[in-house]
């Protein structure tokens, strides 16, 4: 089951954020240069790192897809990067709402952290309407799986070609030049595990709702029948294999 | 009981930066939101769909028990 342990991870992650808001509001110290303005940055970064660490994670079980052609590790890639999607428009908000605060405009194309990570966010803006444009589900399926690898690696590259840029314009929190005190450093983790538990709650629903959706859809055919079932809609999204379950290994998709 | 508590702890400047950091809150809130508002939706759905085809797996054994029965020699 899909929505196995999905109680205990919501339970976790209002937890976590409760403990995360109460720490960056009434513990850690206000910052020297920003003041208050400083708050931001717990929410703002960890939105970014864990939209960017699930585009990876997306990549990753896209392998997984094209390796077993098992159909539920492409469902599974396509939720992570469409959550990772929301993630990075949190990001890119939050972000925006900081440099209008800091800066004084809503946006810095001489930036490279905030143009390289628009660039990320347009380029897996393609990524739904690429699955959209493809009817065959085994077509749809392998496309994915190949764009989500190869944009999956070009994150960390580009993360890293950001890194080794000359211009510093842009605040950095994590790293060698890092000077955070112990206070705001725990903090910031406790932020980013809240927001690791939001993605991997969220992850959880959206799996577990598609996956009772395909089961509905199976029901349906078997009381039905094929002929009286309207056909399935164009959809970017993955179609599962009706005996799909997350309680069997054997590959669905091995078949075709 | 949680007076004291409140008391001891450090007021917040929101007299100019107040705005932007709610507003980047709120922004997750309220994203938060939608997406839950989006998965009631779809749940919803589900349930109707359920609901349909339970009436459906009702009424297929009662049909079969109205159906008159094929005549025998017996």
């Amino acid at each position: 089951m899909y929505g196995k342990g999905l109680r205990a991870l919501s339970i976790a992650t209002v937890a976590a954020f409760a403990v995360a808001f109460g720490l960056v509001f009434f513990y850690a110290p206000l910052d020297a240069e920003q003041g208050f303005l400083q708050k931001i940055f717990y929410l703002h970064v960890p939105l970014a790192i864990i939209a960017l660490c699930g585009f990876v994670i997306g990549g990753l079980l896209a392998i997984q897809h094209l390796r077993t052609r098992d159909s539920r590790w492409d469902m599974r890639s396509y939720v992570a990067i469409h959550m990772s999607l929301i993630f990075a428009v949190a990001t890119l908000i939050t972000g925006s709402i900081w440099a209008k605060g800091s800066w004084g405009h809503w946006w810095a194309w001489d930036e490279p952290t905030l143009v390289s990570f628009l660039i990320v966010f347009l380029l897996y803006a393609t990524y739904q309407p690429l699955r959209f444009a493809i009817e065959d589900p085994e077509r749809q399926s392998r496309y994915a799986s190949v764009f989500a690898i190869t944009a999956g690696a070009f994150v960390p590259m580009n993360f890293i070609a950001v890194r080794l840029s000359t211009a510093y314009l842009h605040p950095r929190v994590l790293g060698s030049t890092s000077n955070l005190p112990g206070s705001m450093g725990l903090t910031f983790v406790v932020c980013l595990i809240a927001m690791a538990l939001l993605y991997a709650t969220l992850y959880k629903y959206e799996l577990t709702a598609k996956h009772t959706r395909s089961q509905v859809r199976a029901l349906r055919r078997k009381l039905i029948g094929e002929t009286g079932m309207a056909p399935r809609p164009r959809s970017a999204a993955p179609t599962l294999h009706p005996t799909s379950t997350p309680a069997t290994s054997t590959a669905a998709g091995a078949s075709r | 009981m949680f007076a004291p508590v409140l008391a001891e702890l450090p007021a917040l400047p929101l007299h100019e930066a107040g705005k932007y950091v709610a507003g980047a809150y709120i922004v997750l809130f309220v994203l938060v939101l939608i997406y839950f508002a989006i998965m009631a939706i779809r749940l919803s759905r589900i349930e109707r769909e359920l609901g349909e085809l339970l009436e459906l797996a009702n009424q297929e054994p009662a049909e079969e028990d109205v159906a008159p029965r094929e005549p025998t020699l017996a």
